[in-house]
């Protein structure tokens, strides 16, 4: 607990001091890391099944090679735990430097077993020089990944929330706690469904639903007590017992991640569908995947929100350039960028009111889409459970669904 | 001479390079089940889908497997040497090389309830305004996957069978039977089917280890609830918790194990169907009642699923360029060249690259494999079952039981993560393939032409060059069509022992399968068949070029 403030303490000052202009110590280290960086190919392992994304990243990379002269190569994954694996499997080969990684679009349980294995680099994210800019007080989960703090091992990038989306065109009214989602699943069998767990969206919708029917919720801030867990978790069970016949299939296929659920919706084979990021609706619209008639919405009493991050393994070849390229991605111009819809839409890190005249106004100027929820209207953001539960639900609902009867 | 015993090491050689990486990597990556007093294991059998999801592997595997050798059987034995069977021989490039993954999507898309069919026939003939809600793809049962396991292995089969027909003499065993009054089909099946069915062996044992343990497939179009076995390792595998380690290598065991007794099985019922055959023949088996049956329904058959799999890649070929397509649009509302136009500098790069890695590991498997064939021949060497299984290792043992344990070998020896440490890897499911297609043509030529080369004065390596070589031109070509677009195709080994830094069609089309775009999907799949496509169609070409004017190596037909 000690080390933990010393570090946060440490860190916020030499990031303050790296803006002033004393420039002291961290900013001598800022411009060696400038120094290192030049002429490094940083290998950023990222989920590559969004081309937005992919073309996105591959933007961050000229953005890199113009000012810094930094070469950034987007290792396309299917799955985050492969540059898990990867980097795991270069410990256990005894590869401690110039590993194959440099750089993870990581967050949640990824982070939390690379962070337990001590397979990060750092601490580094609160002495990047764009760190003051990122709003800590307003959106503490750029700080607090499932609970556990980040303690600098990974530098937030984008800022999720759970929205659902349906089609106007078929349903003009959608339903907006809980309770009305249930009891219009019940009218409308088969049109609704959510993807698979242990799927990450999949058990996010498991932990929406606890949320939304556990007695006293705050104990999802705690790791799960095997003692009372059974009964905790008893009214959750009961919602998707009842609802389960009446989804898509009757429950005895399901879509197996976000991607292919938006790809139910965009098909016409469901009515509502939920994303993590709130513009996804917007951005595939624009992109004319998905009809213009698609809005979103979020539940009475807030929906589950998470930031997503960058870290860097303890290995990695060109630790330097990757540094550079967490500090690049929280630049205003490529959060702006990042929150435009018809690039990304993701939501910014960054406490917009912090920002220069210049840079607020990038981003007042965006925008936003017409399926996107405004600030106002998208409602709290509930932090995200501990990660022991979204472990113990996903085995759960294997156990007691994943085999159709 | 030295070029003689370097000759004579070859197949020790070829075996040690077969065995060590298997081994090795076999090792590394099962080792985990053991460890802790074996906890992978108890984690495995407390797993309540362990026995349905077991019993996919078998019964997808098993029905895939005798649907395809079955319907490969009919067209040959109802159209060898008819136009129709021509026809067939020309379709089956292109499909041949289309990428199991590439052809699972297609296949969904066409089958399911929101798919192609059902927008063709929509809302006019079947009143769907919207997609019904029918459990046709993933079933519980596996159909889906099956379908689309035998879609992909009659091409594989049939190649493997046209190869393997001009050395069994088939025309001549088919006429002395009808002389003897037995039918077309009857003929065939007494006369021409023992001696085919002896080279067809060892693909259909492939085709059996492949189709219990694929996993792109499966993801695609078979069951979730559970999922097959070999799925649920990889999904373990790749677990972020990395606590599934051990249940997925005691689970790869398990599943090894299964492909073991299917293939004993197999065997005990080649051996049952074998008497059954002597009795019938002994008997006196002629049914000329059957040839029209048998010409229609093996007619039938190859359109059938030629059509299912050209229409699912024009499905993705025309998603490829699709704007808007919604149900129950049978066509989409607007065509853009946006997704070729922003892709096109990854298209070209990945494909550079996959062509690479594809030309070298085939090259070399080319070379090993005549070497090898080559030492057999002259050294008299025969082959023990021994050899035999290790050259069946990599088809046999599941990618995911053993390439993780490859990778970390390499990692040790400092030599991941380049396009030749992957296109040595490739090398290793490469070998096989091109062994068991080229192996049965090469064993089967005829020694006396040898024997006339050598009274006539010629050495050994002329006779190997002169005359060996220019008259097996065409089995040689096809083997290493099929090299290729195996190596195309490889997804685990390219992403693995790529470290992730060596970008191939595959590895770019199944990160992509998993954000399901199926535009891009779409221009990848197109890509990715096109590819192996244009070598199977040389693989024709050049012999049908280069013997137009030698009547007596020009495929009997």
């Amino acid at each position: 607990m000690f080390r933990r403030q010393f570090m946060l303490i440490a860190a916020s000052g030499c990031a303050q001091m790296a803006f002033g202009h004393g420039a002291l110590a961290q900013s001598n280290d800022w411009s060696a890391i400038l120094e290192e960086a030049k002429g490094q190919t940083v290998y950023w392992h990222a989920w590559g099944g969004d081309p937005k994304i992919n073309d996105f990243i591959a933007w961050v990379g000229d953005q890199a090679r113009e000012r810094y002269g930094v070469t950034l190569e987007h290792v396309k994954l299917s799955s985050t735990a492969d540059a898990v694996a990867r980097v795991l499997a270069e410990r256990d080969a005894g590869t401690l430097s110039g590993g194959a990684v440099d750089m993870i679009w990581i967050n949640g349980e990824n982070f939390a077993a690379m962070k337990a294995q001590g397979l990060l680099f750092g601490p580094f994210a609160e002495g990047l020089p764009n760190w003051v800019m990122v709003d800590v007080a307003g959106k503490p989960a750029v700080v607090t990944d499932f609970t556990l703090p980040t303690e600098g091992f990974e530098s937030p990038w984008a800022m999720a929330q759970l929205v659902f989306e349906y089609d106007t065109a078929r349903l003009p009214e959608p339903p907006r706690s809980l309770g009305a989602l249930k009891d219009w699943i019940a009218a409308n069998p088969g049109r609704f469904t959510h993807p698979q767990p242990p799927d990450y969206i999949g058990t996010t919708f498991l932990k929406q639903i606890a949320y939304g029917t556990l007695a006293d919720p705050s104990v999802l801030q705690q790791p799960v007590d095997d003692a009372s867990y059974a009964a905790t978790v008893a009214p959750m069970w009961a919602f998707l017992d009842d609802v389960t016949p009446n989804l898509w299939r009757s429950g005895k296929a399901y879509p197996s991640n976000e991607p292919a659920m938006g790809q139910l919706l965009a098909d016409g084979e469901v009515d509502i569908s939920f994303a993590f990021n709130p513009g996804r609706a917007s951005a595939e619209i624009a992109a004319g995947n998905l009809a213009d008639t698609v809005r979103t919405f979020t539940l009475e009493g807030g929906t589950i929100g998470n930031a997503s991050f960058v870290a860097i393994p303890f290995n990695a070849a060109h630790q330097a350039g990757a540094q550079l390229i967490a500090n690049l991605i929280l630049d205003p111009a490529v959060q702006a960028r990042a929150q435009d819809p018809n690039i990304l839409g993701f939501q910014t890190v960054l406490n917009i009111s912090s920002l220069s005249a210049d840079d607020q106004a990038r981003f007042a100027a965006l925008d936003l889409g017409v399926a996107t929820l405004t600030p106002a209207e998208i409602g709290p953001a509930l932090l995200e459970p501990h990660a022991s539960w979204m472990v113990r639900i996903g085995q759960d609902w294997i156990e007691r669904y994943g085999v159709a009867q | 001479m030295t070029g003689d015993g370097l000759l004579r090491q070859a197949p020790r050689l070829t075996l040690i390079l077969l065995t060590l990486p298997v081994a090795a990597g076999f090792l590394g990556t099962l080792m985990p089940a053991f460890w802790h007093d074996a906890r992978g294991f108890h984690a495995l059998w407390a797993w309540n889908g362990l026995p349905r999801a077991l019993g996919l592997s078998l019964s997808t595997g098993v029905m895939a497997t005798a649907g395809s050798l079955l319907i490969t059987l009919i067209i040959v034995a109802g159209l060898y040497g008819s136009r129709g069977f021509s026809v067939i021989q020309h379709l089956l490039a292109p499909l041949l090389s289309v990428p199991h993954a590439a052809a699972a999507l297609g296949l969904a898309f066409l089958i399911s309830p929101s798919g192609w069919i059902a927008r063709l026939f929509s809302p006019w003939a079947t009143g769907w305004q919207v997609p019904p809600d029918l459990l046709i793809l993933n079933d519980p049962w596996g159909l889906s996957l099956t379908f689309g396991l035998i879609a992909k292995e009659v091409p594989f089969l049939l190649l493997m069978a046209i190869a393997a027909l001009p050395q069994t003499d088939a025309q001549r065993r088919l006429l002395a039977a009808q002389s003897l009054g037995a039918g077309r089909v009857s003929g065939f099946i007494v006369a021409v089917l023992p001696a085919l069915y002896a080279q067809l062996r060892l693909p259909v044992y492939a085709v059996l280890a492949y189709s219990m343990t694929a996993v792109d497939m499966a993801m695609i179009l078979g069951p979730t609830l559970p999922h097959t076995l070999s799925v649920q390792i990889v999904i373990w595998m790749m677990d972020p918790t990395l606590s599934h380690q051990s249940t997925a290598a005691a689970a790869a065991l398990v599943q090894l194990l299964t492909v073991l007794g299917a293939l004993l099985l197999w065997r005990l019922a080649e051996t049952l169907l074998h008497r059954l055959l002597i009795g019938r023949a002994e008997a006196g088996l002629r049914a000329p009642w059957a040839d029209g049956i048998a010409r229609r329904i093996g007619a039938a058959l190859g359109l059938f699923l030629a059509g299912a799999l050209f229409l699912a890649l024009g499905g993705m070929a025309l998603w490829s360029v699709a704007g808007l397509w919604g149900f129950p649009d049978p066509l989409p509302e607007s065509l853009t060249l946006k997704t070729w136009t922003r892709s096109a500098p990854d298209l070209i790069e990945s494909g550079e690259m996959t062509l690479r890695i594809a030309l070298l590991a085939t090259l070399a498997a080319l070379m090993l494999v005549l070497a090898c064939l080559e030492a057999e021949h002259r050294f008299g060497l025969v082959p023990g079952a021994r050899a035999l299984w290790i050259l069946y290792l990599p088809l046999l043992v599941p990618q995911v039981a053993f390439l993780p344990g490859v990778q970390v070998v390499l990692l040790r020896a400092g030599a991941d993560g380049t396009w030749l440490a992957v296109a040595a890897a490739h090398l290793i499911f490469v070998l096989p393939y091109v062994f068991l297609s080229l192996a049965p043509a090469f064993r089967a030529w005829d020694p006396r032409i040898a024997l006339a080369g050598a009274a006539l004065g010629a050495p050994p390596w002329t006779v190997f060059v002169r005359l060996r070589l220019p008259m097996l031109l065409r089995p040689i070509l096809t083997a290493g069509a099929v090299g290729i677009a195996v190596s195309i195709g490889q997804y685990l080994p390219s992403l693995l022992i790529g470290g992730g830094r060596i970008e191939t069609l595959t590895t770019e089309a199944v990160a992509l399968s998993s954000g399901g775009n199926r535009r891009l999907i779409g221009a990848y799949a197109l890509l990715q068949m096109l590819m192996p496509a244009m070598c199977f169609g040389l693989a024709l070409m050049v012999p049908a070029l280069a013997f137009r004017n030698r009547h007596g190596l020009r495929v009997a037909a």
